[in-house]
């Protein structure tokens, strides 16, 4: 099953106006960076590498919270918050 | 809500702080819980067990009509290796009578239950709104700003149970960021299934249920991993120590899929439709990992507090305890109205340490970084054990004093005589 099609499956809030919760301090750091673990270790494929910007790219919008690449990346490279109150992610399960 | 004098603020509708709250609330304190999300649950993840016994001096009567899926009397051990296992099992009638030992839940569902017993209790819930910081006068914290606009909530005390990221708890220097070695990543898929499918798979009646743990080399980690049956659904989950990812490279959701394909795994899910994907961290670094609990007018609780004993796949239970120790200290502390450090470290001094979640974290505090050290426990045991089994049972013409020998050169070679008697005095020692 690919994990787009879970994604799906999970209840979500998108904050269109307070925008994301997780922020990338500084870019050049992450293009620095050797292992790129946000890249591999989110479960939810939050960080993907944007060749055409040559930036990585924060698709906040599938973020499940919880605070796994914070703790993964090398250089603490991650402000890493959760969403505003009554957003996010939102288990009907749990 | 500026102005909003309480007497607690509880952050965090989990089992943690939703213990507290009842507590309060039936003593006749005014409380209040602040909760991020949606509604109380709506952001909590566990793998599935609740065990009763915590509830007592809680919940009257528990479980009541708390929404339970399945009362375990049947739980599973497989030390897996690619394409098999060996197993143990334990299926007791014990567990088939009341007051039951433990259960399958739903977090979503459940915490959203216990919250209206906490609301009913007087307690007042409110969701959608994020404990962003606390509010310190005087070098004592006296409340919580709130992401509502005015949203200053003041009170005597603040029990901080607001999850294993606690920022809070970070935020007033009470613990530096979690380590990659204490802190493991689970992945849990909710699969639907026909509840004859699953009595008749997991060999139970309905309202039965089973546990499988899972833990052995695969993926070229040692991974955990756990099958619970819900009435209609399996909860099935695999879990790997942070800093194990990071050093091998894996993908949580390849895992999932990897384990979800193992050929002892796919029959029991065969036809199952995921209905929901989730995941949450584990603190598995247990006593030695644990932040500091007491503070002027605060206490933290559950998974905030690092309260999680892994080798028995407990933590709501201890989450519902510490709750309940923290409220009691509260009540306590109320009586002359100090709510300084050293009035609430009663908390700590006393109630934790004379419960069971100080004396099980204190047990087992050396197995984190034992399993973390020693590779060999979960990787090459489980491949060797399973090595054994195969060679035993599968009968092809050599004696069993051969395959004995073979087995014990396969040992020598693979572990070492040495290694073996120390790995056992280590397991002795941490786990015994």
């Amino acid at each position: 099953m690919r994990l787009e099609d879970k994604l799906y499956l999970d209840g979500y809030k998108i904050d269109e106006i307070g925008g994301s919760h997780l922020v990338i301090k500084d870019m050049s750091v992450c293009l620095n960076c050797e292992l790129q673990q946000c890249l591999y270790i989110c479960p939810s494929g939050v960080y993907d590498f944007d060749a055409e910007r040559g930036e990585i790219e924060v698709n906040y919008d599938a973020c499940l919270e919880c605070g796994t690449c914070r703790i993964a990346c090398q250089y603490s490279n991650i402000d890493w918050r959760y969403p505003r109150g009554g957003f996010g992610v939102s288990y009907k399960f749990g | 809500m500026s102005n909003l004098k309480y007497d607690v603020i509880v952050v965090g509708a989990g089992p943690a702080g939703l213990a507290a709250a009842t507590v309060l609330a039936k003593a006749g304190v005014k409380v209040v819980v602040v909760e991020r999300g949606q509604f109380a649950g709506s952001k909590n993840v566990m793998g599935g067990v609740f065990y009763s016994d915590c509830m007592k001096g809680i919940i009257d009567d528990f479980p009541g009509k708390a929404p339970v899926e399945r009362h375990i009397i049947d739980q599973r051990v497989w030390l897996l290796d690619k394409d098999s296992f060996v197993g143990f099992n334990h299926k007791n009638e014990l567990f088939n009578k009341k007051p039951y030992n433990c259960h399958t839940v739903f977090r979503a569902k459940f915490d959203s239950w216990f919250a209206k017993q906490a609301a009913d209790a007087g307690a007042l819930i409110i969701t959608r709104t994020l404990a962003k910081e606390a509010i310190i006068e005087n070098n004592k914290i006296v409340g919580i700003k709130t992401g509502r606009p005015d949203g200053d909530i003041k009170a005597d005390c603040v029990i901080i149970a607001d999850g294993v990221n606690s920022l809070l708890a970070k935020s007033l220097g009470f613990r530096k960021e979690i380590k990659r070695e204490s802190v493991a990543l689970a992945v849990k898929e909710v699969i639907g299934l026909d509840e004859k499918i699953i009595n008749e798979r997991f060999n139970v009646k309905s309202g039965e249920g089973v546990t499988i743990e899972v833990t052995g080399n695969f993926f070229n980690g040692e991974a955990m991993a756990f099958i619970y049956t819900n009435k209609k659904s399996i909860s099935l989950g695999v879990g790997m120590v942070v800093e194990d990812l990071v050093k091998n490279k894996i993908n949580p959701n390849d895992l999932m899929e990897s384990f979800k394909a193992h050929p002892s795994v796919v029959p029991l899910i065969d036809g199952g439709e995921t209905k929901e994907y989730l995941a949450h961290l584990i603190p598995e670094g247990g006593y030695k990992d644990m932040p500091k609990l007491v503070g002027n007018g605060v206490m933290i609780a559950g998974d905030a507090a690092m309260m999680v004993d892994a080798i028995h796949r407990e933590g709501s239970n201890l989450a519902v305890t510490s709750g309940k120790l923290a409220a009691e200290t509260y009540l306590e502390a109320a009586k002359t109205g100090d709510f300084s450090e050293k009035s609430l470290s009663l908390y700590e001094k006393k109630k934790l340490k004379e419960s069971f979640v100080i004396k099980d974290l204190k047990k087992y505090k050396g197995v984190p970084s034992l399993l973390q050290h020693n590779k060999r426990l979960l990787q090459q045991y489980p491949k060797l054990i399973n090595n054994a089994a195969y060679e035993i049972l599968n009968v092809n013409g050599i004696s069993k004093n051969d395959k004995e020998k073979l087995l014990w050169k396969n040992m020598k070679s693979q572990i070492g005589v040495s290694n073996l008697i120390k790995d056992l005095f280590k397991l002795w020692r941490n786990v015994g």
